[in-house]
């Protein structure tokens, strides 16, 4: 995970300050504002920390070349950077991107550090021996077998309420993200309606058939969701800009994620979700416009 | 707007102990109590008076007084011209020794016609008004009075005031407005706390002229010497229906349309006045200068004008003739200090900076902001929109600033236009709340002003369509007519037989003058003398046609 923020923080900011001279703009004030380094250290966040030292570059660099300043640089881009460098590295690296340790079996540093720069571990381990699939895919691999969520609760994936292990890191998101609404950082309409759609979604299907559908804290503390919510979907540049729009937005994440991660393909949704909504966003803004002082409903 | 009509809005409260509020808004450091040290001091008559003969919106006045007339102080300097406009007075006694265009307080820089009046130190009256007894005047002479005096909305706007007044019928409600609620700005304030019974007066005028069945002071709930004097004044003159309220102090309250909705929970109609909702709004130190005017018959000669900001030596609020130079505004002042910066007229948020402290105070200027660079930093370069949605949080007309902004860059009038420009009222909240420091206020107004002026020129093409369309009628109605003519004249000239003589004669005498004509015209074209053969038999070819036309409408006359 560190050797991913540093690498993927490293290789934006690098990439940010190459395509600010090619496009002639002023290159230190741009850097200034921190948003590469922001849009490296998300994606880092994202990966799984066992990746090898390529993936974070490649997915860097795509999201600061393509998904940001060929676009125009900041304020300019459709789509969330880290999402789409994100999404772009889960579809092309497949396998490197389920590198996840096991619950609870760390390598540790060094390992870690050999492993992602050689790509083998130091002691003649097999990868699988430190790897494991994260929990929501390995619940959805069970429910594929036909097992049912009752018997996979008591199984060692689970923690308290969520994933084993991925609940707490999402409990420090979540304290996070709330640190960052007191300090009026983020606004809270996207990061409240995105969990409000997700728990709402995952509790009615989970009242339908607790046996096949996971409960809603199981969804809001697994997987991305805390870090969607309050890191991820917040990006300005990519939402909706108006108030009622915002709430659509997070809205339209929050069940795509769940819908996503339910019945699609992939292991987690929010990285689609962000993105799909991001295509919204100019819609959803034009049809949420504010009644301006004076005017007559709309 | 069917809704905006009085008759179905909502009854109006009657005591005014619920407020409304309206979105956004800023609750800004208020930098008052520096200029509100001293009591109101006098400017003084300075050396040289200029008085711009567009002080108001509207048309500019004309002048009536020419280079070397001596004038007396209230003489009348320039009438104003059509409904919406106001004279200009010689605030001193002295001698006109310049009409020309100088320096004036306007964002723009531009310089505009004033009348320029070196002051004479005698400082002589002159004919005055007489004063009326309002209670027993006709509203319509009342109106006439002020529109004499030329009292124009004093608040900062600038609209004479008299036309304000007309609309007399079905007004519910007559706010007067004196939450003034820019930092820095007291002259408001220094002018209810020293001359609470001016105002009160100027008040029961407007209430005379208006019949309203209700009526407003409001002031912001952070003047408390203002809201005593007041009460004073109010407890002294008895039974006037003016009920005092103290408003919460949220930049920009101040504003017409958000002050009408905080009182009343009503919204003026976007593009409409609050007259369309019933409710006059006028400023104190307008009501002030109707007391004057009425009572004492005098014409507005002087304003208080806030002097202050870091670059001040002695800031507080002074009453200052029309006219007066700022330089000599700011001396009365104390000078400036070492480290002072920027000039602005008005306040931090929707003033602007003047170049040159040459310019005068003219009747709409309520502050002279000086400032040192530590103070007022200039602005950090700004940094691309990145949509955050803070300026529409903090967007008093609820508009979407930032989408405003990315139309307006882009030239998009239009779309600007769809998102509410013109609602804009341009009170600087979303530039001040900008994490980009995007000066966004300036971009709106750069929007207006092409859109102004793509229209004005539009109406300048429509003017020519028109007329080119109307010329080509004319031209094709001319002609059918003329065919009309020819054919009636066919058919008589074949049923006559032989008409072929007076036709000739016709042409001979059309001939015959066309020779004279010639004669009689001294000039030749100067470009005959090298002409192609080709050439000179066109010009022939044309004469001769001219000639068979002209004879042709001899014939027919």
């Amino acid at each position: 995970m560190l050797f991913n923020l540093l690498i993927a923080g490293v290789t934006a900011v690098v990439a940010e300050a190459i395509m600010l001279m090619l496009r002639k703009r002023a290159v230190t004030a741009t850097l200034l504002d921190g948003s590469a380094l922001l849009a490296g250290c998300l994606l880092a966040l994202a990966l799984p920390p066992l990746a090898p030292w390529w993936i974070p570059v490649i997915g860097s660099l795509f999201a600061i070349v393509i998904a940001k300043q060929l676009y125009g640089g900041l304020g300019y881009n459709p789509f969330n950077p880290a999402m789409a460098g994100y999404v772009v590295l889960l579809i092309s690296f497949p396998l490197e991107m389920t590198l996840w340790p096991a619950a609870g079996n760390h390598p540790g540093l060094a390992a870690t550090f050999t492993l992602v720069f050689s790509g083998s571990l130091p002691n003649g381990l097999p990868l699988d021996a430190v790897t494991m699939a994260t929990p929501m895919d390995a619940v959805r691999m069970q429910l594929g077998l036909g097992e049912l969520l009752t018997g996979l609760k008591e199984g060692p994936l689970f923690g308290l309420v969520g994933g084993a292990g991925w609940e707490w890191v999402n409990l420090w998101f979540l304290a996070g993200g709330l640190w960052m609404l007191k300090m009026r950082v983020i606004q809270w309409r996207i990061p409240v309606s995105m969990l409000a759609g997700l728990a709402l979604v995952a509790l009615v299907f989970h009242l339908y058939d607790p046996d096949t559908y996971a409960s809603p804290l199981f969804h809001l503390f697994s997987g991305a969701a805390m870090l969607g919510a309050f890191f991820i979907a917040t990006d300005p540049v990519s939402a909706s800009t108006t108030p009622v729009g915002r709430l659509w937005y997070g809205f339209g994440i929050g069940v795509l994620t769940w819908v996503i991660r339910t019945w699609g393909g992939y292991p987690d949704g929010v990285a689609f979700a962000v993105l799909l909504m991001n295509l919204a966003a100019p819609t959803l803004d034009f049809y949420t416009r504010t009644r301006v002082f004076g005017q007559q409903d709309r | 707007m069917p809704e905006g009509k009085p008759s179905q809005a909502a009854p109006l409260p009657g005591d005014f102990n619920r407020l409304y509020r309206f979105n956004g808004g800023l609750r800004l450091a208020e930098h008052r109590a520096v200029s509100l040290e001293h009591p109101i001091r006098f400017a003084g008559v300075p050396k040289q008076l200029v008085l711009p003969l567009q002080q108001h919106i509207g048309a500019p006045a004309e002048c009536l007084v020419r280079t070397g007339d001596h004038v007396l102080a209230g003489d009348l300097l320039a009438d104003p011209v059509g409904q919406v406009s106001a004279p200009v007075h010689a605030p001193a006694s002295g001698t006109v020794v310049a009409i020309e265009a100088r320096p004036v307080p306007h964002p723009s820089g531009l310089p505009a016609t004033c009348i320029v009046v070196d002051t004479d130190g005698e400082n002589a009256t002159g004919p005055a008004l007489a004063p009326v007894d309002y209670c027993n005047t006709d509203p319509v002479e009342l109106c006439e009075r002020i529109r004499q005096a030329g009292i124009v909305g004093l608040g900062g706007a600038g609209f004479p005031t008299r036309v304000k007044l007309n609309r007399r019928h079905d007004i519910e409600l007559l706010v007067i407005n004196g939450a003034e609620c820019e930092p820095w700005i007291s002259c408001d304030q220094s002018l209810m706390t020293e001359r609470a019974t001016d105002v009160i007066a100027g008040i029961r005028i407007l209430q005379h002229i208006l019949q309203p069945q209700q009526c407003v002071l409001a002031i912001e709930d952070n003047m408390p010497s203002a809201g005593q004097a007041l009460r004073t004044a109010l407890a002294d003159a008895g039974d006037t229906g003016i009920t005092l309220v103290e408003v919460p102090a949220v930049y920009p309250t101040g504003g017409e349309r958000q002050l009408i909705r905080v009182l009343t929970g009503r919204e003026v109609p976007s593009q409409g006045l609050p007259a369309d909702i019933g409710i006059i709004c006028q400023n104190v130190g307008t009501a002030a200068a109707v007391h004057h005017a009425v009572n004492a018959g005098r014409p507005l000669l002087s304003r208080i004008v806030t002097v202050t900001g870091d670059g001040i030596h002695s800031p507080g609020n002074f009453e200052v003739l029309i006219g007066t130079p700022i330089s000599d505004v700011v001396a009365a002042a104390g000078g400036y200090t070492d480290n002072v910066e920027r000039l602005l007229i008005g306040g931090p948020m929707m003033g602007y900076a003047v170049h040159s402290d040459a310019a005068p105070v003219i009747k709409t200027t309520n502050c002279i902001l000086a400032v040192s660079a530590e103070t007022m930093p200039s602005p950090p370069p700004a940094q691309p929109c990145i949509r955050c949605g803070k300026c529409t949080e903090a967007c008093p007309a609820d508009l979407l600033p930032q989408q405003l902004y990315w139309y307006a860059r882009s030239g998009n009038y239009d779309a600007a236009q769809d998102f509410g420009l013109f609602d804009c009222i341009e009170c600087g909240c979303c530039a001040y709340v900008c994490p980009s420091h995007i000066p966004l206020v300036q971009y709106y107004r750069h929007a207006k002003t092409a859109i102004w002026t793509q229209e004005k020129q539009k109406q300048a093409a429509d003017i020519a369509r028109g007329r080119h369309e109307a010329r080509m009628e004319r031209l094709e109605r001319i002609k059918q007519e003329r065919q009309a003519r020819l054919a009636k004249r066919k058919r008589a000239v074949t049923g006559k037989g032989d008409g072929d003589d007076p036709r000739k004669a016709a042409i001979q005498a059309a001939l015959e003058r066309v020779r004279q004509k010639k004669a009689q015209a001294e000039y030749t074209p100067a470009n005959i003398d090298n002409l192609t053969d080709e050439q000179r038999r066109k010009i022939e070819a044309v004469d001769r046609r001219r000639d068979a036309g002209n004879g042709r409408k001899a014939g027919e006359d």
